[in-house]
């Protein structure tokens, strides 16, 4: 049985931190199991709490009218949900369900936030990491967006 | 190889008639359209005695000449690749049946013309080599020509054989090869043999052994023509040069002025790329798959589901140029180029890829001498 | 498995033979596979990778990867996707059809290479036929090989190939990853690039022979991700198009560089594609 502190520095985002860092992090965290089809984020709510997978998917979607739930992309084993309780105006942007029953350790994002600001080391530490997440997801969303396997276009 | 021979100016029908009763359907240099082209001649009349062509970027023009030359000109926009690689051919025929299939597939007969090429260049004799290598040696079932060579007498406004190792003297590849004198009003040939049916042909020309004087004239003539070369390619580690520089700025200049049209690609002996168009009748009861020359410099050419590869004018010309001088050597073990010059003469805007090979070359000078 | 190459010019190789439709399936939308098969009664006997010039009476020739079992070519087996003239003719086709076939043409997978290897697949949309021979060989020889894994991605669940199979060489020993770039709630699958899957794959590089085939903008990123997950560029291969014609490297038009894509290609290790397909509009 692992303890939280193990689970959350086996995870590739935390991955390299200080133990000390991760005892604060894990501070913040708590496990917790969803079935499948719990809404873990909804678009417009405030970001309060973060999570990040041990087991099972999730899936960040886009509701739009006439066409229901779109599905943007699926988090899976290690992937982190939601990082809009780092950046302001600290509110969920997308939806997030469960789409398996999942594992999750979930971390109350504004008593991390608190802790980023007294200790800024491990604030700079948490934002190249998920700065870095970022950076990842962006260049994957490109490719997406390009639509590659549809019909190709003349370039103009 | 049997001694040369030379032949009076005023028996070269005679070498005309020795072809033409062996079955050899003669093509030579003739005037048509103001230019010299290759076309069936079938006695000295036909040649373009007295005649030369002048030459440089974007220019070709027939001068007439103060002797009665028959040779006495370079290239024209013909090369003899229009016989080994023809413009059109018909690659089979087959019939459609009545659910759309094919049927009946089959290959058309082959050419049967015993050719006899009258006036070929050193420069060309090495196109035809390089050719050959390409399409393979079974390219075609039709009998090989017979090749009667002409060493230059004169470089053509274009020329640069020399840099290419490709001329301006033919030392193999043909059955006759011929140099033409005039001098102290005199007019004959000295003739080269080659090959044994070349010395067979010969034998029904009257003429007499070649001296050693003679010998030595025909080298002066060669001499000469190899120091007036109209252009130079320094061809120094080329491969090289223009693998390293695909992004150079050179090619957006000469984009500039490219118009895509291909002649370049038409004119160069040794440009080979073919298309293939399947060609149904009105009733669509009989299609053919008809193989025809086509260009690099099309948008077309490099076609993709939804668009070109090469798009840009840069690309296209770019594509030809290092085709031709650099990437020719890894497929085929040679340069693509002979020096005969067709492609800066055939330009309507006189683009010179000897130009521009130099600049690039001149340029990686310049960036070294900086650091 | 024969390396068949393209060696001297014959003109029988400009000649098609006329196959036979036999059946067809639609799989989506615009995308059918055919099985077909040979007047003469003779199989055609290809490498997985290798493609045939394919055609309809008077509406032109194609390249087509073969996407049949190289171990069972009495069917030649083509999955066709209408996108202009000529394949919308060939998927047009009715049963009973006769159609023109030259080839095999081409570089193959290279099988042997990865015996006592992981292999991975990495297809994207319609790159997955090309490389269902050479899945359809390693299951045949599945001892040969160690890990098989396949990344696919596709556009929508709809247009997913092989959706039965995947399921089969799933239960046969193949991992199977598939992604899609957008979905409704209803597809319990993953969404997202597909080279999003390469780190969760969990790949040992140092036993990994990766072979990938899709568009362009794909595979390059496919092998980035591949790359940064250790494996090495000449352990990595690619399958590229280009505007092939003749199929016999006489034509000219499918060069790459120095490279004829219908003789060179068009599998191509990744350490003798790189440079070139780093060139833009080569």
């Amino acid at each position: 049985m692992q303890t939280i502190d193990q689970l959350i520095s086996q995870a590739p985002i935390f991955a390299g931190l200080a133990p000390a860092h991760i005892a604060l992090i894990a501070g913040c965290a708590r496990n917790e199991h969803v079935d499948a089809g719990t809404l873990l984020l909804r678009e417009g709510d405030p970001a309060e709490r973060f999570f990040l997978i041990r087991r099972g998917q999730v899936a960040l979607e886009l509701h739009a009218p006439q066409r229901g739930a779109l599905v943007i992309e699926t988090l899976h084993a290690g992937d982190v949900v939601g990082w809009s309780w780092l950046f302001a105006p600290y509110r969920w942007q997308l939806d997030g369900r469960a789409t398996h029953t999942s594992e999750l350790v979930s971390f109350d994002g504004s008593c991390l936030r608190g802790k980023c600001e007294a200790d800024h080391e491990l604030g700079y530490q948490l934002m190249r990491q998920f700065a870095a997440r970022l950076v990842e997801t962006l260049q994957a969303t490109r490719l997406q967006l390009l639509d590659v396997y549809g019909h190709a276009r003349v370039p103009e | 190889m049997t001694a040369s021979r030379v032949i009076e100016r005023r028996d070269f029908d005679l070498l005309f008639a020795a072809l033409i009763r062996r079955g050899y359907t003669i093509v030579g240099p003739t005037i048509r359209d103001r230019a010299i082209v290759y076309d069936e001649v079938r006695c000295t009349d036909d040649l373009p005695a007295g005649w030369t062509d002048e030459q440089d970027g974007g220019h070709y023009r027939l001068k007439r000449r103060d002797d009665e030359a028959l040779f006495g000109y370079a290239v024209g926009p013909h090369s003899w690749k229009r016989y080994q690689l023809p413009a059109h051919v018909t690659l089979w025929r087959a019939r459609v049946d009545e659910r759309g299939g094919l049927t009946e597939v089959s290959e058309p007969s082959a050419e049967q013309t015993s050719y006899a090429f009258l006036g070929a260049r050193s420069c060309e004799l090495h196109a035809m080599g390089i050719l050959d290598r390409v399409l393979g040696e079974t390219s075609t079932s039709a009998p090989a020509p017979f090749v009667i060579a002409v060493q230059c007498a004169q470089a053509g406004g274009t020329c640069f054989c020399v840099s290419m190792g490709t001329g301006p003297v033919a030392d193999r590849g043909f059955d006759l090869a011929l140099t033409e004198v005039l001098v102290d009003g005199k007019h004959h040939f000295l003739a080269e043999v080659g090959s044994e049916r070349g010395a067979e042909v010969l034998a029904d020309v009257p003429g007499r052994d070649a001296t050693t004087a003679d010998d030595d004239i025909a080298a002066g003539i060669h001499a000469r023509t190899a120091s007036q070369m109209g252009r130079e390619l320094d061809t120094t580690d080329i491969k090289g040069l223009l693998y390293r520089n695909y992004e150079h700025p050179r090619w957006d200049e000469v984009a500039e002025r490219c118009l895509t049209c291909g002649n370049c690609t038409m004119v160069c002996p040794t440009c080979f790329c073919t298309t293939v168009e399947d060609v149904t009748d009105l009733e669509g009861e009989h299609v053919e798959r008809h193989q025809s020359w086509d260009s690099c410099f099309t948008v077309d050419y490099s076609h993709l589901h939804g668009g070109a590869v090469r798009g840009s004018t840069r690309s296209r010309y770019r594509q030809w140029m290092t085709h031709k001088l650099a990437t020719w050597w890894d497929q085929f073990g040679t340069s693509g180029c002979v020096g005969c010059g067709r492609c800066i003469t055939w330009c309507p805007v006189g683009i010179d890829l000897t130009e521009e090979a130099q600049a690039i070359r001149d340029s990686e000078r310049v960036s070294r001498a900086d650091d | 498995m024969p390396a068949s190459r393209n060696d001297a010019v014959e003109q029988a190789r400009m000649m098609p033979e006329p196959f036979e439709l036999v059946s067809k399936r639609r799989d989506t939308s615009d995308t059918w596979t055919l099985e077909l098969a040979s007047h003469s009664g003779r199989p055609l006997h290809f490498s997985p990778g290798q493609f045939t010039m394919l055609s309809v009476a008077g509406c032109g020739e194609v390249p087509i990867s073969i996407s049949g079992d190289p171990d069972n070519p009495d069917r030649l087996v083509h999955t066709v996707r209408a996108a202009g003239l000529a394949t919308q003719a060939i998927c047009a086709a009715e049963r009973g059809v006769t159609m023109g076939v030259r080839g095999p043409f081409g570089r193959a997978w290279p099988l042997e290479e990865a015996q006592g290897r992981d292999m991975v697949f990495a297809a994207g949309g319609i790159g997955l036929p090309p490389l269902r021979p050479a899945i359809v060989a390693a299951l045949s020889r599945r001892e040969r090989y160690r890990r098989l894994v396949l990344l696919y991605g596709g556009r929508t669940p709809e247009q997913l190939l092989y959706a039965d199979e995947l399921a089969a060489w799933s239960e046969r020993g193949v991992e199977v990853m598939v992604t899609v770039d957008s979905a409704g709630p209803e597809w319990p699958g993953q969404v997202g690039v597909v080279t999003r899957l390469v780190p969760r794959a969990g790949l040992c590089a140092e036993r990994t022979v990766a072979m990938c085939c899709g568009p362009e903008v794909m595979m390059r990123f496919t092998v980035v991700a591949l790359r940064e997950a250790g494996v090495c560029a000449n352990r990595l291969f690619a399958s590229v198009e280009r505007n092939m014609q003749c199929g016999i490297a006489r034509c000219g038009h499918c060069q790459l560089g120095p490279t004829l894509v219908c003789r060179d290609g068009p599998v191509y290790r990744w350490t003798d594609l790189e440079r070139w397909l780093a060139i833009r509009e080569l």
